[in-house]
């Protein structure tokens, strides 16, 4: 097969930029924002956090003391991006790595470690901060999100201003389920307000983004009938110009829409991966040549709008952040062995009963009565 | 009172819940204009609208999947899912979404989802149109599973499964739809007999017989027959699967001494084998013989020609009777 007849890829063309890696502002026809110094402050100030509070994580798990971690690192600017881009009233469906995306919406940091820990499955109300559970089978909490959008719709909740938006988060290895296809269908067929955040990565753990499509991942929105953009996953700028603009979309009743942020896994699937088996280190070189802080940060002194003593104050924040954080978790005590029981219906279960009041009699005869060591 | 099929009484019993709570959804493939396959829903959608009874896509795991969204959101959705056999595509979304997400939310998220499959063979259908799937989700924690056997069971059962907060796997023996019963459709819902409670539907002394479902008229009728030859069963309908309410059981086997338990489903791994383990635990003492098992085989569900093979019928609980007799 020649060149010319090669089927198009899922490589890199057509992305939406506002920020070069250089730092460099630049325009966009459809997709702009207008920020203030001081909005480029925050972002920035999200940004430099998030990623320090997940090197802790991962010092954290390499430490003994959570067991496991998915790193966000190389991501933080499609989660900032569009975590900032939500209205308070908007509705995060999330997948597990999604630990930026629930800092800007103001949920305690400290929210995920209960679940990577181990000493809980990281319930959180998802009413109270908009804000879903973390999902860990892929792209099941697409048709959550989809469901949860037609409700909104059912509601009346669509057409102004005030309106709500969903957006579902997943990733390039996500595209290829079912569940993720049927996410497309419902949402298309029944307009729904959602927005389907695709975090392109690159990796399915060692796969590749072409294992999973041959091409533009983006472009899959139009066989359903309704928009699709890709954008560039490591400009928070163009992350968030996007996903406002298809969250306000939704919410005005123009239905679903998918965003491909193309973007790539500067660190391991999680803390259990060895990516130097199957990618090498020149291409990930490479994308730290595009990294989101760092264009962002030259951004701000090209505008004059930091300096250097206001980034090390948000480098030592951050740091602070982390120190708390790591207290916190070595703190989170293990949970009472009889709470296993708890939760498991809404109204009582005579059976789930029964096991509780026969393993706490079992406990019982133990001198330590049950607890361990 | 009021003599309706099975199938009217569930239709009747959509009716009542839909009126009694305006959150409850009505979502399926073919459930609007078509009344779905079976017609359960027959004439819903004329009466309360095409935003609350409303056909879906084609694909089970977005119905179930967006079940779960339209739960969080408020609603309580009532998915049908045409057929046992077409379930599994929906199954990791049962499994691991609906089963789990109370849990693990630590009780913070509830999801009032009722998922209604017809099951069971005997109507002569093409494969994966008669199979008995209960066992994969009566044993998954965070699930209820409940089977009507008549039309009164119908009626009340599944406006009780709506009213639950917990996800309920609502199974409907499809071959009963068509039997009729009286229904006292003018009385309380809070008066009705628990949904999570087996009861005896015909008193014996000779020998308990524990069925669920389709196979209650079946083990009612194999009581019948016994009954000329001079031989009374105890039969127990056991209503809910999971969770499983077996102290009428093992009442009525500390004074039978003989159980056997009847299902459609293969034996291997079965709700008979739990049934089982319980009453010998439960009742060791009182038993004259091992409790026995009538069930399908562990085949996959053959050619409709075979079916009647196949399924327990009168004869094989007669057969098991006279064998616990003989122990």
């Amino acid at each position: 097969m020649s060149d010319g007849d090669a089927p198009p890829t899922a490589g890199e063309p057509e992305l939406v930029q506002l920020l070069t890696p250089d730092g460099e502002r630049v325009t966009h026809p459809e997709y702009d924002v207008d920020f203030t110094d001081e909005e480029l402050r925050g972002l920035y100030r999200d940004l430099v956090v998030i990623r320090k509070l997940d090197a802790e994580a991962t010092a954290l798990q390499r430490q003994g003391e959570l067991g496991l971690w998915a790193s966000l690192l190389g991501q933080e600017a499609a989660q900032v991006g569009s975590g900032r881009a939500l209205r308070p009233q908007d509705m995060v469906f999330p997948t597990y790595r999604e630990h930026g995306v629930l800092y800007c919406r103001g949920i305690d940091p400290i929210k995920p470690f209960g679940l990577f820990r181990g000493v809980e499955h990281g319930g959180l109300d998802p009413h109270e901060n908009k804000f879903n559970m973390y999902t860990i089978v892929i792209g099941a909490q697409t048709l959550h999100a989809t469901g949860y959008a037609m409700g909104v719709a059912m509601d009346g909740k669509v057409g102004t201003d005030d309106g709500e938006a969903v957006i579902a988060y997943f990733g390039d290895g996500a595209s290829s389920q079912g569940d993720v296809n049927e996410a497309f269908v419902w949402s298309s067929v029944f307009n729904a307000p959602v927005v389907f955040f695709c975090q392109n990565n690159q990796f399915a753990i060692s796969a590749p983004a072409d294992r999973q499509t041959r091409v533009p991942l983006f472009h899959r929105a139009a066989g359903f009938g309704f928009p699709g953009v890709r954008v560039d996953g490591n400009d928070v700028l163009a992350c968030y110009a996007v996903t406002r603009r298809a969250l306000d979309d939704a919410r005005h009743g123009q239905g679903p829409s998918l965003i491909e942020a193309y973007t790539y896994r500067m660190g391991a699937h999680t803390t259990s991966d060895d990516p130097t088996r199957y990618r090498i280190a020149s291409e990930v070189q490479a994308w730290q040549g595009k990294d989101p802080i760092l264009r962002l940060r030259r951004y701000l002194e090209r505008l004059g709008a930091a300096d250097e003593p206001y980034f090390a104050s948000i480098d030592d924040d951050a740091a602070h952040q982390a120190v708390t954080l790591r207290e916190r978790v070595l703190a989170m005590p293990d949970p009472e062995p009889l709470s296993m029981f708890d939760h498991v219906y809404a109204e009582p279960s005579p059976v789930v009963e029964a096991e509780r009041a026969e393993f706490a009699t079992y406990l019982a005869t133990f001198a330590t009565g049950g607890q361990h060591g | 009172m009021t003599l309706l099929t099975l199938g009217k009484a569930l239709n009747e019993g959509l009716r009542r819940a839909m009126e009694a709570d305006p959150k409850v959804l009505i979502m399926g493939e073919d459930v609007g204009k078509l009344g779905g396959v079976f017609r359960i829903t027959d004439g819903l959608q004329k009466d309360f609208g095409e935003q609350r009874v409303f056909d879906t896509p084609l694909a089970e795991s977005g119905i179930v999947g967006t079940a779960v969204g339209l739960a969080i959101r408020g609603y309580r959705p009532v998915c049908e899912i045409q057929f046992d056999g077409f379930v599994y595509p929906a199954y990791d979304q049962i499994v691991s979404q609906v089963a789990k997400l109370h849990y693990r939310s630590g009780g913070r998220v509830r999801l009032p989802i009722v998922i209604r499959i017809p099951y069971g063979g005997g109507i002569g259908a093409v494969e994966h149109h008669s199979e008995s799937p209960e066992a994969y989700f009566a044993h998954t924690a965070g699930l209820k599973v409940v089977t009507c056997a008549d039309a009164l069971d119908a009626y009340w059962m599944i406006q009780q499964a709506i009213a639950s907060d917990d996800p309920v796997v609502f199974l409907e023996p499809k071959r009963r739809y068509w039997e009729k019963a009286e229904v006292p459709t003018g009385a309380r819902l809070d008066d009705a007999f628990p949904l999570h409670a087996s009861r005896v539907v015909r008193p014996g002394r000779h020998a308990t017989i524990i069925a669920y479902g389709p196979m209650v008229r079946t083990a009612m009728e194999a009581a019948d027959a016994a009954a000329t030859e001079g031989r009374e069963l105890e039969v127990i309908d056991l209503r809910s699967l999971s969770p499983l309410d077996l102290d009428p059981v093992y009442e009525s086997v500390r004074r039978t001494g003989r159980a056997i338990v009847v299902h459609e489903a293969p034996r291997s791994g079965g709700l008979g084998g739990e049934v089982a383990a319980q009453v010998t635990q439960e009742c060791f003492y009182s038993l004259e013989a091992p409790v026995l098992r009538v069930t399908g085989f562990d085949t996959p569900y053959p050619p409709a020609r075979l079916e009647d093979e196949y399924l327990p019928d009168l004869d094989r609980i007669l057969d098991a009777v006279d064998r616990t007799g003989e122990w």
